[in-house]
């Protein structure tokens, strides 16, 4: 595919889905929402055909919402054509008992495997015919699912903020007072840590048994070996339990949830508002693309405009903080690879200026809090301006050539690196992986061109792309990105405009009608998404983020069978995976 | 040849090397370090050679939008007490994400109605996720983003109305523009008021 047919999207063709599909679907009718409603039992059926005759070939995100008043839930798909344009919508409905039962899309769609996993973690939907379903980012002696919404937090005061603690008769209550230690805790029924055995390993080794394939069937001696969770190159507390033959990997599953803390639930206690600053916490790495996303998704459901001149901000900022975080990607990978700390610190020189520039912005170098719905916090204050020129003009293009010629010819990092962690096209595309993951395996998918958000169809730059899907590739294409973002950011400070920048007041509690959005952008690490549903009142009624370091991990264990286990981290590394998004 | 990718990479490592010493040579005579000039020119565009900050020797100028935990701001009367900007309307504790902020409303002992003082104002800055919504949306520039990042302690922090508030000078200076911004759009009001009084 050529640049020329990605700058076109391929219209998404009226399709009259319920005539090719009579009896199995009906549209989605409820107010603000859209997409269709499939009938559960003919779940497989329909996305066989989707996937096949229609062309939707990349499932983006599965997620559930608990609709606790209307007794049922509700399992949602979004599906895209890797070649472009519009996404769709599908949804399956489910009474809401006990078990919620789905049939699991995981033979269709293989991406589905973690966030299936996680919506059985977190709202209880019991996927059929899922190979591994365990909690993923729970632990196994958890009692309920969180995300229900009749599951209450330890520390439970209300449905919604604001608390009516806080103020008028706000007396200052510390957390610590109120919970003495022990009391928070619940297990499961028949669940007791302190007798008898507990062994939550055991569903692990056994899934990593399970998904072993041995041709010849002879006993052989196969070991299991953990990394993490604190192995120095998990990227932060992740842990990857792998079995060996020899030295090479048979199978290998990412174990996660370490740094847990339900970001969707908090999201939904909180209003929406209050959630611009929590996204900066997901991708620290990146904030202002989570800013992004989440701002994007809003103002759907607001259905405001964005003035031009916040647009241009808005288009910078992203596009540095791609930079930012491809600095970081890379140096990490070489780190991980063992060339220590030079070529990190290299690119963290210039993530330093970056930084710079948004905590003269923003006010903070990687917490932002900088979008707000409708438009930015506040204007470029005065000077920075000047800055990003210099930066974008002089500084950067000149640093990336240098790191060009520093690491792409070296060869060790060659030798470790080609041929290496191989992801096949058709794999990057069944195991949903995004980003530079999928831009590095040959297909030009990027959300910029795909389905261009903001006013990102004004610019020209090319999406990168490489063909090989090894670890090389995926550095190459990271290099390839950083120079296409310093040329948006080129034309977006040519362009930019005077004017306001945001529409109407600012106001703290603002009111968004009821109904469903989506909001997504390509992220540095891929596609991020925020699904948001609003009932009118303040806080959302489901705030669900479509992490890219989370979904890039279903094709983890694939890349590494048959590696040798000392790529295990350089696979990793290729993955760029930041554990504030993956275990949110 | 093999080996010409890793011995050019060596040659960025060795410029970069030599570098530290020729900027310093370039700084001869002029303080390169510990110098406000020698920070700015190592945070700048040029910046070339030794790049670090020695904290807590030197230290980073923060921007004038850098926000750390809020204060509140107070002007002194002429008798020298404080009179706290804040009118415990309660939008920042509303706004605050992590709800770090309690505020007790005053009320007047002979008729119980609200006055537009707090009795108590806390921030829990353990829990203070320092987002800046607070001060943004404070419709009386009563709370303001400090600069003050060193706050480690070997407790909980929890700051009581004694403790936040800090002088409109201080306001002032930290963040000039912001400050006049302000100024200005008060005054216009207070223009409008009194021409609407007439
Ligand atoms: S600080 Fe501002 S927002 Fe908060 S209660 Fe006082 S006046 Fe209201
Ligand atoms: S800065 Fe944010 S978290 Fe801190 S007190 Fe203000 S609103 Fe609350």
């Amino acid at each position: 595919m050529t640049e020329a047919d990605m700058k076109t999207p391929i219209p998404n063709e009226a399709l009259d889905l319920p005539a090719l599909f009579p009896g199995i679907l009906s549209a989605d009718t409820r107010p603000g929402y859209s997409g269709w409603i499939v009938e559960k039992d003919n779940l497989l059926e329909f996305a066989t055909a989707l996937r096949d005759e229609l062309g939707y070939d990349y499932l983006s995100s599965v997620t559930g919402v608990d609709y606790l008043p209307e007794g049922k839930m509700e399992i949602v798909y979004h599906v895209y054509k890797t070649t472009g344009g519009p996404g769709l919508v599908f949804k399956v409905q489910a009474p809401r008992q006990d078990p919620v039962e789905v049939p699991s899309l995981i033979s269709i769609y293989p991406g589905a495997e973690l966030q299936e996993r996680e919506a059985w973690d977190l709202l209880g939907i019991k996927f059929t015919g899922h190979p591994d379903l365990r909690r993923i980012l729970m632990w196994e002696g958890f009692a309920g699912h969180p995300l229900r919404k009749d599951w209450k937090e330890a520390y439970f005061e209300e449905e919604g903020k604001p608390l009516k603690s806080r103020w008028p008769e706000g007396k200052i209550v510390q957390a610590e007072d109120k919970n003495p230690f022990g009391d928070n805790i619940a297990y499961p029924d028949g669940f007791d840590p302190d007798k008898g055995k507990y062994e939550p390993e055991k569903a692990l080794y056994a899934a990593l048994r399970e998904s072993q394939q041995d041709e010849t069937g002879l006993p052989s001696d196969r070991i299991i070996v953990n990394m993490g969770p604190q192995h120095p190159s998990t990227h932060g507390v992740f842990r990857v339990a792998v079995m060996l033959d020899g030295e090479t990997i048979v199978s290998l599953k990412p174990v996660m949830g370490y740094l847990h803390r339900n970001h969707e639930k908090i999201g939904e206690r909180n209003t929406f508002l209050m959630n611009m600053p929590y996204t900066d916490r997901l991708d620290y790495l990146s904030s202002m693309s989570n800013n992004f996303g989440y701002a994007l998704a809003v103002e759907k459901l607001m259905q405001i405009a964005v003035p031009e001149r916040a647009e241009y901000i808005r288009v910078m900022m992203a596009e540095l903080t791609r930079i930012a975080n491809h600095c970081m990607a890379i140096g990490a990978l070489f780190n991980d690879l063992g060339f220590f700390f030079t070529p990190l610190l290299y690119l963290l020189e210039e993530r330093e200026l970056i930084l710079d520039i948004f905590e003269a912005v923003a006010g903070s170098r990687m917490m932002c809090n900088y979008f707000r719905f409708g438009g930015v916090a506040r204007d470029l204050p005065e000077g920075v301006l000047e800055k990003i020129k210099g930066l974008c003009f002089e500084r950067l293009p000149r640093r990336i050539d240098e790191i060009d010629r520093f690491l792409t010819e070296n060869e060790i990092f060659r030798a470790r690196g080609i041929g290496q962690g191989v992801l096949t096209a058709e794999d990057a595309i069944r195991y949903s992986a995004a980003g530079p993951l999928l831009r590095a395996s040959g297909i030009p998918y990027d959300v910029r061109r795909a389905e261009p958000y903001s006013i990102y169809e004004r610019f020209e730059f090319d999406v990168a792309v490489r063909y090989h899907g090894d670890i090389y590739d995926r550095y190459l294409v990271r290099l390839d990105e950083m120079r296409q973002s310093i040329r948006i950011v080129q034309q977006a400070v040519k362009g930019l405009p005077e004017g306001p920048i945001q529409t109407g007041k600012p106001q703290y509690q603002v009111r968004v009608p009821p109904g469903e959005a989506y909001g997504r952008v390509e992220g540095p690490k891929g596609e991020l998404g925020f699904y948001v549903i609003s009932t009118g009142k303040p806080n959302p009624w489901r705030y669900h983020v479509r992490a890219p370091s989370f979904i890039n991990l279903t094709a983890f264990g694939p890349m590494c069978v048959g590696q040798k286990v000392a790529d295990v981290v350089a696979v990793l590394g290729s993955i760029d995976i930041v554990l504030g998004e993956t275990d949110r | 040849m093999y080996g010409k990718g890793i011995l050019k990479g060596l040659g960025v490592s060795a410029r970069h090397f030599i570098e530290t010493y020729l900027d310093d040579i370039r700084w001869l005579g002029r303080k390169r370090y510990g110098s406000p000039e020698g920070i700015a020119h190592r945070a700048s565009k040029k910046g070339r050679g030794i790049f670090t900050v020695q904290y807590p020797e030197e230290k980073v100028p923060v921007p004038e939008e850098f926000r750390f935990v809020p204060f509140l701001v107070y002007e002194s009367n002429s008798n020298g007490d404080k009179s706290y900007r804040c009118t415990s309307c309660g939008i920042c504790a509303k706004v605050c994400p992590p709800q770090c902020i309690w505020i007790v409303r005053n009320s007047d002992p002979a008729t119980g109605r609200p006055i537009p003082d707090p009795a108590e104002f806390y921030i829990d800055a353990d829990i203070c996720m320092n987002c800046g919504l607070c001060a943004e949306y404070c419709p009386f520039d009563a709370i303001k983003m400090d600069h003050n990042y060193e706050l480690a302690s070997y407790g909980r922090v929890i700051f009581d109305k004694e403790k936040l508030g800090k002088p409109v000078a201080y306001y002032e200076s930290i963040r000039p523009a912001n400050a006049a911004k302000e100024n200005a759009a008060r005054a216009a009001k207070e223009a409008a008021r009194a021409a609407r009084a007439d």
